[in-house]
């Protein structure tokens, strides 16, 4: 079974990741991609503990998790691939290129030089003209905080 | 600095606001509950406002859910165990007896605090 869904989220594993889009999408591996976590077993400990029995997280760097999607695509378990920021999203692209076809916006909250776009997503000009890129070479990309919610294309962020 | 613990209740939207509130209600005690809510805050933002209402204080820290933002940000944000206790699956009946014992021992009273939660907890 490919990646079922690829979002970024600045809260990582949490109740919308876990339970909102876990449940529908019976999800069976959450893979957070980040670079502090991956480097703090006690971090990964607390995020563990919000998986619910079935379900299981697991953790890479960028550089780790890059020569793995196309592995976790043909795999059999149901993946979402976690990241919390726009910048890993696009590294990761970066590092393999044409490996993400889809970018779920999930949550990114208010910051330095970020404004509101939708309640729960706050983005940089930066930060667009990332998606833009990423959109360029082919990744559909969309907010969507929870399954039940309507899905806003990219256009309609800017 | 006054012994007196006060207590720090973080949730999900305004859990922990109808909460205080109704703890509140009931007991007639005002002002040693804080309510945070995750409410609009990424990891960072939610840290701090947990170290901001508990700003250095002995506190117990009563979490809605037993993992996710919120205990992360009140375990990632307070480190250092020897003032602040954390106690998940907050009630309401956790909340009123931690504000009758806000003047015993913080491991004790948190300890006490999750056993009444845990005892009003029943199916018939």
């Amino acid at each position: 079974m490919p990646i079922v869904l690829c979002r970024v989220d600045d809260r990582l594993v949490h109740g919308q990741v876990v339970v909102g889009w876990g449940r529908p999408l019976d999800l069976q591996r959450i893979v957070l991609v980040d670079d502090e976590v991956r480097a703090s077993p006690w971090e990964q400990e607390l995020y563990r503990m919000a998986a619910p029995p079935g379900m299981t997280v697991e953790f890479a760097s960028a550089a780790e998790a890059a020569p793995q999607l196309a592995a976790w695509e043909a795999g059999k378990e149901r993946v979402l691939v976690l990241v919390g920021t726009i910048a890993l999203a696009s590294d990761l692209e970066r590092r393999a290129p044409g490996r993400l076809r889809r970018l779920n916006l999930g949550g990114i909250h208010a910051g330095p030089g970020r404004r509101e776009r939708l309640r729960y997503l706050y983005l940089s000009d930066e930060e667009l003209t990332m998606l833009r890129g990423l959109a360029r070479v082919g990744l559909q990309i969309s907010a969507q905080d929870l399954p039940t919610s309507r899905p806003v294309p990219l256009s309609d962020l800017e | 600095m006054n012994d007196t613990l006060v207590g720090v209740v973080v949730g999900h939207g305004a859990v922990a606001e109808a909460l205080v509130g109704a703890a509140e209600e009931i007991s007639g005690i005002r002002g040693a509950l804080i309510a945070v809510s995750n409410t609009g805050a990424g990891r960072e933002a939610l840290e701090e406002r947990v170290v901001a209402a508990v700003a250095g204080r002995r506190a117990v820290v009563f979490v809605d859910l037993p993992s996710g933002s919120c205990l992360f940000a009140a375990l990632h944000g307070l480190p250092a165990r020897d003032h602040v206790r954390v106690v998940t699956g907050v009630n309401l009946v956790m909340l009123l007896d931690f504000l009758f014992h806000r003047e015993e021992e913080i491991a004790a009273a948190a300890r006490r605090a999750a056993e009444a939660g845990a005892r009003s907890i029943s199916e018939r």
